[in-house]
C-alpha cells in the first residue's frame, strides 16, 4: 500500500512562513495532553539547574562565607541573612587602594585582551571577507582550512607555539638566518607581546567563521549599486560593506573577548608570573589552603565584569534567530 | 561576454593611468593581496601543528631540533613512548571514556531539549533556553570552579571528585552543542510529518519515534561527533575535577608535562588525541551523508512510509 502514499514535501523545501505552521498545529486536530512537551524539557532543565545555576549559588556562598581556621576548607555559609563581605572587601582591596597587588593582573587582562581583540579582528577580517568575496570554487576548501583549528585542541596549538618559540626554536633560527637576531630571543620568559600573540593565535577562529557569515550574508547588488553610482572601492567598503557588517563584526569579538577574560593556560604555557592574568589569579588561589572564600570573590567579580558582553552576546543571537525564523 | 565588455570598460575608463596605477585603479582586478594575506594566514594557523605533529617523530629528546626520524616516542621507547608509558596509557583511556559517557548522555539529553523548545513556546520554555545559551557562553573557567567549589562543599560525600564528577561537569558544558545543531535541524523540518504519521493512525508517541527520530538522525550524529571531540580536547573542566593522577585524561598530562620539561612523547600524545577528533568528526560526518542522502533521493518520510508497511 505504500506505493500510493502521497510523499511529503522534501524536507530541504524552503521552510513554510510563521502564520501558516500555527494554522497547520490547529488544524491537524492532533490533542497533545499540556505537560507533553514541557516534559521533554524536563531533564535539562533540571540538569542545568542543579549543575549550573546551584553551583553558582555555592560561589556566592563560598565567596560570602568564612574558612576553616586550622584546615583551611572553605566554610560556605548558605544563608543569605548570614553572609559576610569580609573575603569580597579584601579581594576589592587588593585590586584598588593601598594593597593592590593584584591590580597588575587587572590592567594586564583589560590591555591584553583589548589588543589580542583588535588583532583577531585585523587579521581575521580581511580573510573572512577575502574568503566570503572571493572564495569561488574553491570555498569549500576554504572553509575547511578555516575550520580546521576548531578540531586540534587549543593545548596542542599553544604547545606547539611553545615548541617553536624555545631559545633553540624555530623562530630563533629564522631570525639569526635572517639577521634580524643574531642571538637568540627568550620570547616564553615572560613577555607580553608572546602571551597576547598566542592568544590571538588561539582565539582567532572563533571571529573569523562568524565575520565570514555576515560577509557572506551580504547583499551583493549594494556594492555594485555602490560601484554604480560612482564609489571608489575605498568608499564602497567604507560606506557599504563596513556597516553592513558590523553586528557580525561586534559578535566576532565578543566571542574570543568572553574566553580571553577567563584564560589562564595560555599564559602559564606561554608567559610568566609577570604576564599573569585575571584567570591566573582564580587557578592560583582555588588550589590554595585557606584560600576559598577570595576564590569564589574572584569569580564572582569576573562574572560581573562579563555579565554586560554576555548579556549583548545573548540579545544578538536572540534577534538574529528571530530575524530568521 | 559581459565580464570582457566590463572589463573592456574599466580599461577605457582609466586609460590615462600608467600600468600599475591602471591595475591599482580597476576595480574588478583580482585581489592579490588579499588573497596572499589570507594565505600567510591559514600556513600561520596550520604549519605549526603540523611542525609539532612531525616532531612526534623526531629520533632525540627535544622537540625543536630534528636528530632524524623514528617510532621511539609512539612505541618504540620501552618506558616513555606514548603506548608503553602506562601513565600516558591510563590517560588515553582516560579521555576516550570520559569522552564516550558524556556524548551517550549529553545528546539525548540535549536532542529532548531541542524537540521540547521547537514545540512548546511558554515563557518558561524561553527562560530555560536562556539558561542553556547563558552556560554556553560562560568562560570555562567560571563553570570549573563553580562545579568544583559544589562538588566540594555542598555536595560533599555525595560526589566526589574524579570520573563521576567530571562527567557531571562536562555533560553540562557540552550540554548546549546537541540543542544549537538539533533546533537548527527542527526548523527546517516543521510538523507535517508527524501529522502525517498520525493521520495514517500514529500515537504521538510512535509518530515522534518513527517519523521525527529518523529526520533528527544526520544532527543527532553530528552532535554525537562534535560532542565526542570536543569533550577529549576539553582540559579546564576535567582539570579541576580531577582528583588523583589516575582520573586525568591526555589533555591533563600535555598540560603538566608542557610546563616542566616535555619530551616528544608529549607532541605524540598531542597528535592521538588530534587523530581521535579527527577520526570521530570523520566518521560523524559520513554518516551524517548517508543519512541526508537518503533524504535527498525521495526518502524523505521513510519513517512514515515504514509506517504505513507495518
Amino acid at each position: 500500500m505504500a506505493s500510493t502514499v502521497q510523499e511529503p514535501a522534501l524536507p530541504d523545501a524552503p521552510p513554510e512562513p510563521k502564520g501558516s505552521k500555527v494554522a497547520h498545529e490547529e488544524s491537524s486536530g492532533v490533542w497533545y495532553p499540556k505537560w507533553y512537551w514541557p516534559s521533554f524539557a524536563g531533564p535539562a532543565t533540571i540538569w542545568l539547574a542543579i549543575f549550573f545555576i546551584l553551583p553558582l549559588y555555592v560561589v556566592l556562598s563560598v565567596a560570602f562565607g568564612t574558612s576553616d581556621p586550622i584546615f583551611g576548607a572553605p566554610l560556605p555559609v548558605y544563608e543569605p541573612w548570614y553572609w559576610s563581605s569580609s573575603s569580597f572587601v579584601h579581594v576589592i582591596g587588593r585590586f584598588f587602594g593601598a594593597a593592590a597587588f593584584w591590580q597588575p593582573a587587572l590592567l594586564r587582562t583589560f590591555v591584553f585582551v583589548f589588543l589580542a581583540s583588535l588583532l583577531c579582528l585585523l587579521i581575521g577580517f580581511p580573510v573572512a571577507y577575502y574568503v566570503a568575496r572571493y572564495g569561488g570554487k574553491h570555498k569549500g576548501l576554504y572553509l575547511l582550512l578555516l575550520v580546521a583549528p576548531f578540531w586540534i585542541s587549543y593545548l596542542m596549538r599553544i604547545f606547539a607555539w611553545q615548541s617553536l618559540l624555545t631559545s633553540d626554536g624555530i623562530v630563533n633560527s629564522i631570525l639569526r638566518i635572517l639577521h634580524i637576531a643574531p642571538n637568540p630571543i627568550d620570547w616564553l620568559s615572560g613577555k607580553p607581546i608572546t602571551v597576547i600573540l598566542a592568544l590571538v593565535y588561539g582565539y582567532i577562529p572563533y571571529l573569523i567563521l562568524p565575520v565570514y557569515a555576515g560577509i557572506d550574508r551580504m547583499n551583493v547588488s549594494l556594492l555594485e549599486a555602490g560601484r554604480d553610482l560612482g564609489a571608489s572601492p575605498w568608499q564602497t567598503f567604507r560606506r557599504v560593506t563596513l556597516p553592513q557588517s558590523k553586528q557580525a563584526i561586534l559578535a566576532g569579538l565578543v566571542i574570543v573577548s568572553l574566553p580571553m577574560f577567563g584564560d589562564y593556560y595560555t599564559n602559564d604555557l606561554m608567559g610568566s608570573p609577570k604576564t599573569s592574568m585575571f584567570g591566573n589569579l582564580i587557578d592560583k588561589t582555588i588550589t590554595q589552603q585557606g584560600q576559598g572564600p577570595r576564590a569564589g570573590s574572584l569569580v564572582l567579580i569576573l562574572m560581573v565584569i562579563l555579565l554586560i558582553p554576555m548579556a549583548y552576546y545573548l540579545r544578538s543571537t536572540r534577534r538574529a534567530a528571530e530575524g530568521e525564523a | 561576454m559581459s565580464e570582457i565588455a566590463i572589463e573592456r570598460g574599466a580599461e577605457r575608463s582609466t586609460e590615462r593611468g600608467s600600468g600599475l596605477g591602471r591595475w591599482l585603479r580597476n576595480p574588478w582586478r583580482r585581489p592579490v593581496f588579499l588573497a596572499g594575506f589570507t594565505w600567510a594566514y591559514l600556513a600561520w594557523s596550520i604549519l605549526p601543528v603540523l611542525i609539532a605533529i612531525l616532531f612526534s617523530f623526531n629520533a632525540g629528546r627535544s622537540r625543536s631540533v630534528w636528530q632524524g626520524f623514528s617510532m621511539r616516542w609512539w612505541t618504540g621507547d620501552p618506558n616513555d613512548a606514548l603506548f608503553h608509558d602506562p601513565a600516558l596509557r591510563q590517560a588515553i583511556v582516560q579521555s576516550l571514556r570520559l569522552s564516550f559517557i558524556t556524548m551517550i548522555i549529553a545528546v539525548p539529553l540535549g536532542t529532548m531539549f531541542a524537540i521540547a523548545l521547537d514545540r512548546w513556546h511558554g515563557r518558561p520554555a524561553k527562560t530555560a533556553n536562556f539558561g542553556m545559551l547563558f552556560s554556553f557562553v560562560m568562560p570555562e573557567i567560571i563553570l570549573g570552579v563553580s562545579l568544583y567549589l559544589l562538588f566540594t562543599n555542598l555536595f560533599k560525600g555525595f560526589v566526589h571528585l574524579g570520573t563521576g564528577a567530571q562527567l557531571l561537569g562536562l555533560i553540562t558544558f557540552q550540554l548546549s552543542y546537541p540543542v544549537i545543531i538539533v533546533r537548527a535541524r527542527l526548523l527546517t523540518i516543521g510538523p507535517e510529518y508527524e501529522e502525517a504519521a498520525m493521520d495514517l493512525g500514529a500515537t504521538p508517541g510512535q509518530a515522534l519515534w518513527r517519523a521525527l527520530l529518523p529526520l533528527l538522525f544526520p544532527a543527532i550524529f553530528a552532535s554525537f561527533a562534535i560532542t565526542f571531540a570536543d569533550t577529549i580536547d576539553d582540559f579546564v573542566t576535567v582539570n579541576y575535577l580531577a582528583s588523583t593522577a589516575a582520573s586525568q585524561p591526555l589533555s591533563v598530562k600535555i598540560y603538566s608535562a608542557a610546563r616542566g620539561s616535555p619530551t616528544p612523547a608529549v607532541n605524540a600524545a598531542a597528535t592521538f588525541m588530534l587523530i581521535s577528533t579527527m577520526m570521530a568528526i570523520g566518521v560523524g560526518f559520513l554518516i551524517y551523508r548517508v543519512f541526508s542522502r537518503g533524504q535527498r533521493s525521495g526518502e524523505a518520510g521513510a519513517g512514515v512510509t515504514d509506517f504505513v508497511n507495518a
